[in-house]
């Protein structure tokens, strides 16, 4: 297994030779959207005289207390990628509707790409890498393995985070738009499973094997 | 993303003075509008305000039997509270109907209330929009209007708000609270919150610059069968070509608002004068004066259908 760095670094690799076939406008908004999270104090192209200065931020990333100096733009996503080395959250559409940058803050899911890591000092976030390891999977992430819930595996920490918390919200009490008796407790079957998911896109359409994957979990909660 | 620089608010009036304080200076709360607009220079604020910090995200009870939400409080927990789910549950549907599970974790009440719409010529910069650029024109008249707005328009604009949060806050008569720049205070009804577009479609709301949200407050419970139906294009996770929100009572009588067809939540008071002789004598009066497009004139009998299902349903 590669660590964090070298995947880090296959993957910067990869996007240097997919961007330099792309047009220059798209290589020049693509490098100033990750310049100033992946490396504040070299930037890629020259800061203007009125460069916005950057933040501290501190909070907790899978048990780990992490402090950050970020430009305020950083999205937690980036933050968690290109600041912290956690390769496992993906960027998908960076626009929340594609769920695969999903991360448990505070122990609610949320899309990392659609917040300000300046806004969560001292917020407590797990994501993919804090669930489970290879050697000691996360009860979800070996039943996406078992399950065979993915295809080419992009959306799946997204899923999997999503599925977490998905279990602990039913377990909560929180309704859905398929709770059919908003003053009772919602029911753990494939409909709320299915609907709760929906902000989990899954390209390969992986979905029923994902819908089992995550009912086998939550028949051994129940 | 256009640069900005960052404060995190104390209290709602140094944050609303803050705001006044700095051109080009907006709020945020959960930023699940704002930044998507940001990162396409949709919106480019000089300065960010987070006011998460406040301390508005508490649900209490009024004198007067009613409810104060917090403008922080989030769309999850608005819809997850039991109080709202027995005596609001209109207001607890239509939460559920809309957005993600991760959405509704971050989205507030009040950032709800102010999202922008989803119409595509507002979100493609390359296109003439009123709303975004004002006096650029607007490309949806002739153009691709399917999801777009067939009553309350404008030639200037025919944007639909997004929200369904909104639709039933405003069959629930709720009252949106503020705090000014100065410190002042004021309750705007929400049927007066969202403004008509006529020739100024940028100026969505009645809040003038810098007022800042603090909560929204719902009257006592108004008790009757609460119903919200969405219809959309998928079964979950998008906005609705037309929605109903609608409380009918025992005797047949009832309150009905539409969402998906018109810049603001759309009620008609005295078209709920007919809701006992039916949806199409209903919608006869609220859709008066409906301009449609061809790509959209549909929402007419869906938006009739819709309702007559909601009124089969109250009947049980």
């Amino acid at each position: 297994m590669a660590s964090p760095r070298e995947n880090d670094v296959k993957r910067r690799r990869l996007m240097a030779a997919t961007v330099a076939t792309a047009a220059v406008g798209a290589v020049a908004s693509r490098a100033g959207a990750q310049a100033p999270s992946a490396a504040p104090s070299a930037p890629t192209s020259p800061a203007p005289a009125n460069a916005v200065p950057t933040l501290k931020v501190s909070f907790t990333v899978n048990g780990r207390p992490r402090d950050l100096e970020l430009d305020p733009r950083t999205t937690l996503l980036d933050a968690l990628r290109e600041g912290l080395h956690l390769g496992g959250t993906k960027k998908g559409c960076d626009h929340g509707q594609c769920g695969a940058c999903t991360v448990i803050l505070d122990g609610r899911r949320i899309n990392s790409c659609l917040t300000l890591a300046v806004m969560h000092q001292g917020g407590k976030i797990t994501t993919i890498e804090g669930l489970g390891t290879p050697e000691k999977l996360h009860p979800m992430q070996a039943a996406f393995v078992k399950h065979d819930g993915y295809q080419c595996g992009y959306c799946t920490p997204g899923q999997i985070c999503s599925a977490v918390a998905v279990l602990e919200e039913i377990e909560a009490g929180i309704p859905s738009h398929v709770t059919a008796d908003l003053n009772a407790k919602p029911a753990m079957n494939g409909a709320e499973l299915r609907e709760r998911m929906s902000g989990n896109i899954c390209r390969c359409g992986a979905y029923s094997n994902i819908v089992d994957a995550i009912g086998e979990v939550a028949g051994s909660k129940a | 993303m256009k640069s900005f620089t960052y404060e995190r608010a104390a209290s709602p009036a140094e944050a609303a003075t803050s705001a006044a304080r700095r051109p080009g200076a907006r709020f945020i709360a959960g930023g699940t509008n704002l930044l998507d607009l940001m990162k396409l220079q949709i919106e480019t604020p000089a300065h960010l305000i987070d006011v998460n910090g406040l301390g508005l995200d508490r649900i209490e009870a009024t004198p007067d039997g009613g409810l104060r939400v917090g403008a922080l409080v989030r769309n999850t927990d608005l819809a997850a509270d039991a109080r709202v789910r027995r005596d609001y549950t209109v207001l607890s549907r239509a939460l559920l109907s809309g957005a993600s599970g991760q959405l509704r974790n971050r989205a507030t009440t009040a950032g709800n209330l102010l999202q922008r719409t989803r119409c595509p010529y507002f979100y493609d910069t390359n296109m003439a929009c009123n709303k975004r650029r004002p006096g650029s024109g607007c490309s949806a008249l002739g153009g691709y209007s399917r999801q777009l707005a067939v009553v309350g328009g404008s030639e200037a604009c025919i944007a639909t708000h997004p929200s369904d949060m909104a639709v039933a806050m405003r069959v629930l008569d709720a009252t949106v609270e503020t705090v000014k720049p100065q410190g002042a205070t004021r309750a705007i009804p929400i049927a007066d919150f969202h403004r008509l577009p006529g020739d100024t479609p940028e100026i969505e709301t009645m809040l003038d610059p810098g007022e800042l949200i603090t909560a929204v407050t719902l009257p006592k419970p108004a008790g009757g069968a609460h119903h919200y139906r969405k219809v959309r294009d998928r079964a979950s996770y998008a906005f609705a070509l037309v929605s109903v929100a609608a409380i009918v009572q025992p005797d047949g009588s009832g309150r009905v608002a539409l969402g998906g067809v018109a810049p603001r939540p759309w009620r008609l008071e005295a078209a709920e004068a007919e809701v006992s002789r039916g949806a199409k004598a209903v919608m006869a009066k609220l859709l008066a004066g409906a301009k449609p497009t061809e790509e959209n004139k549909f929402k007419l009998p869906l938006a009739e259908r819709t309702l007559a299902a909601v009124l089969a349903d109250s009947r049980g």
